[in-house]
């Protein structure tokens, strides 16, 4: 039993429709919002705190090297400025202590 | 710096994280053959969703009587951090017609968003390092996706290489570029702090809504109390 072509390309274009409506929806609203004020002060922290959000719960489930390795990565960062050197020093950091502890 | 510089620092910029996005692809692609989507199908999707998270929940939840309804609203959960994400970009798009909006928006993912906010604290960002960057990931996730819907299981255990956590490595990187100082510490601590509450206590996506509304809220609170102090 397969699916039908049809129904597969239904699922995937309601799918597709959610998602730009919801990429294209938060762009055109937020140019309804004045930005001033406390407004502006919630939405210049917003990157910062999305992108925190993003990490903090993965940083915590690989546990201690797990922190480990994103306090290496914050420190080769500042240290740099390289994000490619940043990245792969935290990998390496997870996958030596995988493959080997 | 013109369109095609910027265009191309955007493509250039996005580079090492597309190559995580790759290896990561190529997870979903051998997932995606087990669950019998066609290489067409699995290619439809890179190109119309592009969301990865998304489109793991999408093959996940892909069974004989595709619950269509079901897994909208599941994407729809999964992306809604894209509202939050496509109104931070406003500064980004200021002045720029309606039709560059509503086509490159399409292009915005995780990745190129993080490095296009990253450069626009240094005042490097425009619409053509955001929408360079989307051309390199989507390019980079096809070929990751389709790849692994190829060979079907030539990764095993991702797990042992760590390609899960070069996410979690470059992602923190680039927040580290985005810190603006002191007054960043306490919305931050919270936006952890409710992130890493909600992911145990609310299944799905959710830790990225509550962490980064509820950071940015403590930041709107302090600009009152400041405002407040300088009257």
């Amino acid at each position: 039993m397969t699916i039908s072509s049809g129904q597969a390309l239904i699922c995937i274009a309601m799918a597709a429709a959610v998602t730009y409506a919801l990429r294209a929806g938060g762009l055109l609203l937020s140019e309804k919002i004045p930005d001033t004020g406390r407004l502006k002060s919630f939405m210049d922290a917003l990157p910062g705190t999305i992108l925190l959000s993003l990490v903090a719960p993965g940083i915590l489930s690989a546990g201690f090297w797990g922190i480990l390795a994103s306090v290496a990565v914050v420190i080769c960062v500042r240290k740099t400025g390289n994000l490619f050197l940043s990245m792969m020093i935290g990998v390496l950091i997870v996958a030596v202590q995988r493959n080997v502890l | 710096m013109n369109m095609q510089n910027s265009f191309q620092s955007g493509v250039v910029a996005n580079l090492p994280v597309s190559l995580s996005v790759a290896a990561y692809g190529g997870v979903l692609g051998v997932l995606a053959a087990q669950k019998g989507l066609t290489g067409l199908e699995l290619l439809a999707m890179n190109l119309m969703v592009f969301a990865g998270s998304a489109q793991f929940v999408i093959v996940e939840m892909w069974t004989r009587s595709l619950p269509i309804f079901e897994i909208t609203l599941a994407v729809l959960a999964v992306n809604m951090r894209y509202l939050l994400i496509g109104a931070s970009l406003k500064p980004v798009f200021s002045g720029q017609p309606l039709r560059r909006k509503l086509y490159i928006m399409h292009f915005v993912a995780d990745e190129n968003w993080a490095v296009t906010m990253a450069a626009h604290r240094k005042g490097k960002a425009t619409i053509w390092f955001l929408f360079g960057g989307g051309l390199c990931l989507i390019t980079f996730w096809c070929a990751g996706t389709l790849s692994g819907h190829g060979l079907g299981s030539f990764i095993q255990n991702p797990e042992t290489y760590a390609m899960d956590f070069a996410f979690i490595a470059v992602f923190t990187a680039l927040a580290v570029s985005l810190w603006r100082g002191k007054q960043d510490l306490l919305p931050w601590i919270i936006a952890a702090g409710l992130a890493v509450a909600t992911e145990k206590l609310i299944p799905g996506k959710w830790y990225i809504i509550t962490g980064g509304v509820g950071g940015a809220l403590i930041s709107a609170i302090q600009h009152t109390r400041t405002g407040d102090e300088a009257k």
